[in-house]
């Protein structure tokens, strides 16, 4: 049930970026290009997408539990750190050198494998140095 | 608005992508938050099942070959050198992990749920992003 639950909202997820025009970093880029020739196409996309999910927020709240776990898992709303803003920082960096950000380009692997495959694997290094660098050192 | 921007294209993507992600919370407790379920999916982090990382993380091209199939060719197009894309993803996969989040996590799903952490995150990557573009087109990096 939970694969499914998974796989539903990867696809719609996945096709609503086709639809949008995300899967074109060019496109992404233009909505970052804010003193050049700026595309407000991606404001359109965040706005329309935050619609369903404030009536899903409002719908979870009536809710004990999702309807395929015993609990819902959520992080919290509140501490601001030093490592959310440094990393959200990098994160906008990479955003802006590549057009990209993790959603559109596994989406656009469908469309652009090899362009995809380089930008996810770099991703996935990336991935992975926070994940060693986070992990408590194993003593002897 | 200028005549190469896609309001109508992107407000009806957005519904939709705002619709998966609320599917994902209602029906399986979590966020649909891309980089923490591409990180899970390949063992390299913590939170949900495998097998549902795995599965929305394999619907995403899926979902966009669908599209392509029943709507004709999508435009994906790639212009920068392929250095400068791996260093974008480097970047992308190191920030994103560091802030627990990315467009669809924090610019979705938190900001909906008037996260402070979500709402600051959001603020601070379109901020650093448009700073960059700025930055590499002054400097005559840009693609």
């Amino acid at each position: 049930m939970r694969t499914v639950i998974g796989l539903a909202s990867g696809l719609l997820f996945g096709a609503g970026l086709a639809v949008s025009g995300m899967l074109d970093p060019v496109r992404v880029r233009g909505f970052l290009d804010l003193f050049g020739v700026w595309d407000p196409t991606l404001a359109f996309v965040m706005g329309g997408a935050m619609i369903p999910m404030a009536i899903a927020w409002l719908v979870q709240r009536r809710m004990a539990a999702p309807v395929a776990d015993a609990d819902f898992h959520l992080p919290d709303t509140n501490p601001i750190t030093p490592r959310l803003l440094g990393g959200s920082a990098l994160f906008g960096i990479g955003w802006g050198l590549g057009g990209l950000c993790p959603g559109p380009a596994l989406a656009a692997f469908a469309i652009n494998p090899a362009a995809a495959a380089v930008f996810t694997a770099a991703m996935a290094v990336g991935f992975a140095i926070v994940w060693a660098l986070d992990r408590p050192p194993v003593h002897a | 608005m200028p005549d190469y921007a896609m309001p109508v294209q992107g407000l009806i993507g957005g519904l939709m992508i705002g619709t998966a992600a609320a599917i994902m919370l209602l029906g399986a407790g979590r966020i649909a938050g891309v980089s923490g379920m591409a990180a899970r999916a390949i063992g390299l982090g913590g939170g949900a099942p495998r097998t549902l990382a795995l599965a929305f993380i394999i619907g995403l091209p899926l979902g966009a070959a669908l599209v392509a199939w029943l709507a004709g060719p999508i435009l994906s197009r790639f212009p920068m050198s392929m250095a400068m894309l791996a260093v974008a993803g480097l970047i992308v996969g190191i920030g994103t992990r560091l802030g627990s989040g990315c467009t669809s996590g924090h610019g979705v799903c938190g900001m909906s749920r008037l996260s402070k952490r979500s709402i600051v995150a959001t603020c601070t990557f379109m901020a650093t992003g448009f700073a960059t573009v700025a930055i590499v087109n002054a400097v005559g990096g840009g693609w």
